[in-house]
């Protein structure tokens, strides 16, 4: 039987500091256009596993294959070509630059004008700078953020950061979209409009999301499967009704 | 014909005014350049202005849009100036142009300036691969080290001493430069130290306006976001730091056409006077870093006041505490660093670039933002 290939599949992942395993044997699948949940306790290994999927962190076990390819020795930049996009736990722009210019700079890898190019000022190099505003304008739209487009960055309110932290990840033309906690530290407005632009997003681009969070009725509205970390360790993963009903996941959170 | 855009508009405003000013120039060489202040004062300082505005501009690219303190900037001036210097040297020995004249000579000095430039990224390469792994502090001193290492190197190459080449010795100074004009040359090829300047200038400009100046200033943002936005961070840094080493030699090549005579401790860290990669870092701080309009003007404004507190008529008719305090540049320097920081924390221009065709504009906004700042605290009184 043909299986559909996963856009992302980890094969006993692992890593360890030291004598510290922070992550073991971790085992995801997850298929184009799904949307699964990361939970887990306060340092159970959540932002490891997402520092290994994006190459970062370098695995001592393990391997991460990204639609079919292993991606084992490669550089942070290598796992975005190949299509993985991040956003961060503590909000990471490019403070000192421009709405728009944050996510023109991420659409930097597939630029393919040259130095000449630029130096000269050619035909070409305008054509690509006018689609390249064109396309942030696009992303920036659907973040809700198009009329913010020329102020900087670091003048955004939290909430709409965030946003343009998932503006710039889309512009990665990625396949794979990785969620490090989008909601923290918003309110309930803020994360109801968060979770329509991820709805688009998952629409429009059919991308599998992986999501950090801790907003549990975020997690259980939205996520189709969750898988549950503690201690580096996988303790349950299935639909969200079974993981609310797992007495080893309650033990994990509330203690036994 | 194509209708220009407003950006096509602004470069062809430019262009214009580029030429015109150029051209006016050439016209004011051509009228007063034979004789008095204007041979003797004013050419030389344009020289002198010339390479230091090349200089800072280019440090500004790994200082103010990349991020990284590089403290070594005039050991790839050393390189370009010495490399020029040679590279005519041997033209001229080899009977290729005589006391500077001719068509060849203009193709030789442009050979020359091209070749310190190439010469001297190539050292940026070797240097900027293994330093650009480190960070900060360390970077520091890796570059501190490189500026100081580069120098005893020309010091001990047999070639690069007392009259160059085949008939040199390993000393500290150069005495023999195929280029090195006098005050007549200085006059006569003026339009050659514009050109280069403007050209290079130019070119700077154009990097940070494009996808690599994005980059860039996005590694210097935050540079674990920028790897994780599929930028190749160690690829654009060393792209950078190799760009901006190829100016410093051009600005080097400026340099051997403005001195007879090289001398390695005038690149030296230690050096108390302009030429000193500290003082480089002091210009493009004080114009504001990721702004090349500032590097320039910076430049311009460091050359006139070191010009003056050294050679002003006005310094004899200051107190003699005073006077004592011009005995040391270094502490002028700080002072207006110190003063410059404490009004405008960002440098004289922050990240601001000037523009002719957006100057209007941004005239009426800021007009408009002092009315309504005024407006408000007029409220403000009136309410409490």
């Amino acid at each position: 039987m043909a299986e559909k290939t996963p856009a992302l599949e980890t094969r006993k992942l692992g890593i360890s500091f030291g004598g510290l395993k922070a992550v073991n044997d971790f085992n995801i699948k997850i298929y184009p256009g799904e949307l699964v949940g990361l939970i887990g306790p306060n340092g159970a290994g959540k932002t490891t596993v997402f520092n290994l999927l994006t190459g970062v962190y370098a695995p001592t076990e393990g391997t991460v294959i990204l639609d079919g390819q292993p991606l084992n020795g490669k550089k942070t930049y290598q796992f975005v070509a190949a299509g993985v996009a991040r956003t961060f736990q503590n909000i990471r722009l490019f403070r000192n630059m421009t709405v728009i210019e944050n996510v023109k700079a991420a659409f930097t890898k597939d630029v393919d004008y040259n130095l000449f190019h630029a130096s000269f000022r050619t035909k070409k190099f305008w054509e690509t700078e006018k689609k390249l505003t064109d396309k942030a304008m696009e992303l920036l739209d659907i973040c809700g953020l198009a009329d913010k487009a020329d102020v900087l960055a670091s003048s955004l309110p939290y909430g709409r950061q965030r946003k343009l932290e998932i503006a710039r990840a889309l512009a990665t033309d990625m396949k794979l979209l990785l969620l490090d906690e989008p909601a923290a530290g918003m309110n309930p407005t803020e994360t109801a409009e968060l979770l329509e632009c991820i709805n688009t997003i998952r629409k429009r681009f059919g991308v599998a999301i992986l999501l950090i969070e801790h907003d549990m009725s975020l997690v259980m509205n939205i996520c189709q499967r969750i898988q549950v970390i503690d201690y580096g360790q996988t303790i349950a993963s299935g639909l969200p009704e079974e993981i609310a009903a797992n007495p080893r996941v309650i033990a994990a959170y509330l203690g036994e | 014909m194509k209708k220009l855009g407003r950006t096509g508009q602004g470069y062809l405003l430019n262009t214009i005014i580029i030429v015109l000013l150029f051209t006016a120039a050439q016209l004011v060489t051509a009228a007063f350049g034979g004789e008095g202040s204007f041979k003797l004062v004013l050419v030389p300082s344009i020289w002198q202005c010339c390479y230091l505005m090349i200089l800072a501009a280019s440090l500004n690219l790994v200082l103010g849009f990349l991020g990284q303190l590089s403290l070594g900037h005039c050991g790839f001036m050393a390189v370009g100036a010495y490399t020029a210097a040679l590279l005519s040297l041997a033209c001229e020995r080899a009977e290729l142009f005589k006391d500077k004249e001719g068509v060849v000579f203009i193709l030789v000095l442009f050979a020359c300036v091209l070749a310190a430039g190439i010469l001297s990224a190539l050292i940026g390469l070797l240097v900027g691969i293994p330093a650009l792994r480190l960070k900060g502090d360390y970077l520091a001193i890796i570059t501190l080290g490189f500026g100081m290492i580069i120098i005893n190197i020309i010091n001990n190459l047999p070639f690069c001493g007392q009259d160059g080449l085949a008939q040199g010795s390993a000393a500290a100074s150069l005495y023999k430069n195929g280029l090195g004009f006098g005050t007549k040359s200085k006059v006569e090829f003026l339009w050659a130290a514009l050109l280069v300047t403007i050209v290079s200038v130019t070119l700077m400009f154009m990097f940070v306006r494009s996808k690599y100046g994005r980059a860039i200033r996005a590694i210097r943002d935050d540079e674990i976001a920028a790897a994780a936005s599929g930028i190749n961070t160690s690829y654009y840094k060393v792209l950078t730091f190799v760009y901006s080493a190829f100016f410093a030699g051009v600005a080097g090549a400026l340099y051997s056409c403005a001195n007879a005579t090289l001398s390695t401790s005038s690149f030296a860290f230690t050096n108390g006077g302009i030429l000193n990669s500290t003082f480089i870092v002091v210009m493009v701080v004080l114009g504001g870093m990721g702004s090349i309009t500032g590097s320039v003007t910076a430049a311009v404004i460091m050359f006139f006041i070191n010009y003056q507190i050294k050679n002003g008529s006005w310094v004899d008719s200051l107190p003699a505490a005073v006077q004592a305090v011009f005995q040391y540049p270094m502490l002028v320097y700080a002072i207006v660093l110190i003063v410059v920081i404490m009004f405008r924390p960002r440098g004289i221009f922050g990240s601001y670039e000037f523009s002719l065709i957006n100057l209007k504009r941004e005239l009426k906004a800021a007009l408009e933002r002092r009315a309504a700042a005024k407006a408000e605290r007029k409220e403000a009184r009136s309410n409490g």
